[in-house]
């Protein structure tokens, strides 16, 4: 089983990027599971979800304490909130940020600027659909088909096709890091 | 799709004619998904937008006695502003389906789960069922109607689930086709006196001493006599529809689902969807010899005891797991469950275990200690699990 958190402020779609890598993964034949630590809901607070992705079905329903996987959708986050707590060693960690040289001492980390590629072609700065981009480049866990599949089935017409192209973008991007 | 999202497929399913649903919270996804069905066509239904709880389950107990399917869905403080008429449709024996979304009580205010607002409507008459996965929400779903308007029944029904826990998760479950549903569930066809301008009569009238417990005999008849028609639904609900993802449901729905209770001396009891979590840590423990098992209570009410009994016949320690009190006792299971072993002359040492008040999160380390406590007979009759 892989266990992978994700950090992300109320707005940016850290539940929605969850709830799409579950979909994504199970059109990919395997067993998933996804959900939000729900807190008090507003623009700006951290906000966590959780995915689990295994080969049967997945019954625990606790929250995930020891991710295999981190995806960081806002840097500044590292300030408020203990990111890395309770990750395995060596756990990569993807990391929404322009410093390409950022690094964590004791993990795997990768970077990528969702935030700018966002802009570029939402006009505006949520990140969630780039991150998962970055996702399923690093670590191959989900292919892009996929996550172009679960996209259509979350959103419609022209926000869908942004969104994918979104995702081939930062894929590639991300591939060539 | 998510949990939330089961519900709304299976409510779409059974082709309700009336849902009527307070839009702010506590409420949830499901009727947010089902005023969209209606909106655009896929469900040809009255939608009564209402302006409290207590409006959404009085326009459900109107629309059901005129001869309709009627649905509502609430949660914590929604529920309990329903309480009295919960009393009112049980007493009129209106089969109303209800979705619970299980969440705690303020003060203090909060949102997530706990099972506190059900456990408090025990009394109501009404029929309750938990599920533990997406799948259960859904197939439960479809059963608690047919269950409900059967004829030797006619009562109403809740269907209770996690929130969050189990509402808000994304997992995989499967949909069956509708004409086998209407194959399952036909059209509903009222059994008990409707109202109607063109045969004018009074529904829910005045009950004298005279009559009262009368009447509410053959409501407590009812429930004890449902036992056997839910076993029947369950059964036939089996056949018709195996099992497609494995382990998302008990291969055949029955008051409880036994999970390696072969030569358990241990036994978990709980509700929900704990008990998923509660099978991992289950199955951990077998493969390091111990014996050690999970009785899940699916029927509530009517409380399937002879089912329980015999489950629990050879257990030696038993540890029950609410997410419910009442304050000044113990979890209603846990008494209910100790009240059974006494009839029974079990001689097997219970405790009760109290986790995830409020949302707090269960962890498999909570259900391993609680495992520890319970065979080394440790800790008080009442454990919370912080």
């Amino acid at each position: 089983m892989k266990e992978i958190r994700l950090h992300g402020r109320g707005g940016q779609g850290a539940v929605t990027a969850a709830s799409i890598l579950a979909v994504a993964g199970f059109a990919d034949g395997k067993f998933t599971q996804a959900f939000p630590a729900f807190g008090v809901e507003r623009r700006g607070a951290p906000v966590t979800a959780f995915v689990r992705i295994d080969d049967k079905f997945i019954r625990r329903r606790d929250q995930v304490y020891n991710p295999d996987i981190l995806v960081v959708l806002d840097s500044s986050l590292f300030k408020v909130v203990d990111i890395a707590g309770g990750a395995k060693k060596g756990s990569m960690i993807i990391v929404n940020t322009s410093d390409a040289g950022y690094k964590i001492e004791g993990f795997d980390v990768k970077t990528i600027d969702a935030t700018k590629e966002a802009f570029a072609v939402l006009g505006r700065d949520i990140v969630n659909t780039a991150m998962l981009g970055a996702f399923a480049a690093f670590t191959g866990l989900v292919s892009k088909d996929a996550i172009h599949d679960a996209i259509k089935e979350q959103f419609s017409g022209e926000l869908a096709n942004k969104n994918i192209k979104l995702v081939d973008q930062v894929y590639e991007k991300a591939k060539s890091n | 799709m998510e949990a939330s999202h089961a519900i709304s497929e299976a409510v779409k399913m059974i082709k309700p004619n009336v849902i009527a649903a307070y839009p702010i919270t506590p409420q949830t996804h499901i009727v947010e998904k089902l005023s969209e069905y209606v909106a655009n066509g896929e469900i040809d239904a009255e939608y009564i937008r209402v302006e409290s709880e207590f409006a959404a389950i009085s326009a459900c107990l109107g629309a059901e006695a005129t001869g309709v399917r009627a649905y509502t869905s609430t949660s914590s403080q929604g529920l309990a502003l329903m309480f009295e008429i919960l009393f009112v449709i049980s007493g009129m024996r209106l089969p109303i389906g209800m979705t619970v979304v299980n969440r705690a009580l303020s003060a203090p205010i909060n949102i997530w789960n706990d099972h506190q607002d059900g456990m408090s409507c025990r009394d109501a008459g009404w029929l309750q069922i938990y599920a533990e996965t997406a799948q259960e929400c859904f197939d439960l779903t479809v059963m608690q109607y047919k269950i409900s308007e059967n004829r030797d029944v006619l009562l109403p029904s809740m269907l209770g689930l996690d929130g969050f826990t189990l509402s808000h998760v994304y997992e995989p479950f499967d949909i069956p086709e509708q004409k086998e549903i209407d194959g399952f569930l036909p059209e509903y066809k009222p059994t008990h006196a409707v109202l109607d301008p063109g045969q004018p009569l009074t529904l829910g009238a005045l009950g004298f001493p005279s009559h009262y417990m009368e009447l509410r005999r053959s409501q407590v008849d009812a429930m004890e006599g449902s036992l056997k028609v839910i076993e029947k639904v369950y059964k036939e609900y089996s056949e018709k529809f195996p099992v497609q993802i494995k382990n998302t449901r008990p291969e055949k729905y029955y008051h409880i689902e036994e999970y390696k209770m072969d030569g358990a001396e241990i036994v978990f009891v709980a509700i929900g969807s704990v008990c998923g979590s509660i099978k991992d840590v289950v199955d951990d423990l077998r493969a390091k010899g111990e014996k050690v098992g999970l009785l899940k209570i699916i029927t509530y009410r009517p409380f399937p005891m002879e089912a329980i009994k015999k489950s629990l016949k050879s257990a030696s320690k038993i540890a029950v797991i609410e997410k419910a009190i009442s304050p000044g006792a113990n979890g209603p299971v846990f008494d209910e469950i100790s009240s059974l072993l006494f009839e029974a002359k079990s001689a097997a040492e219970i405790r009760n275990f109290i986790v995830g008040l409020g949302g707090r999160d269960v962890k498999l380390d909570h259900i391993q200690k609680i495992y520890d406590m319970t065979k080394k007979s440790q800790g008080k009759k009442q454990e919370w699990m912080f």
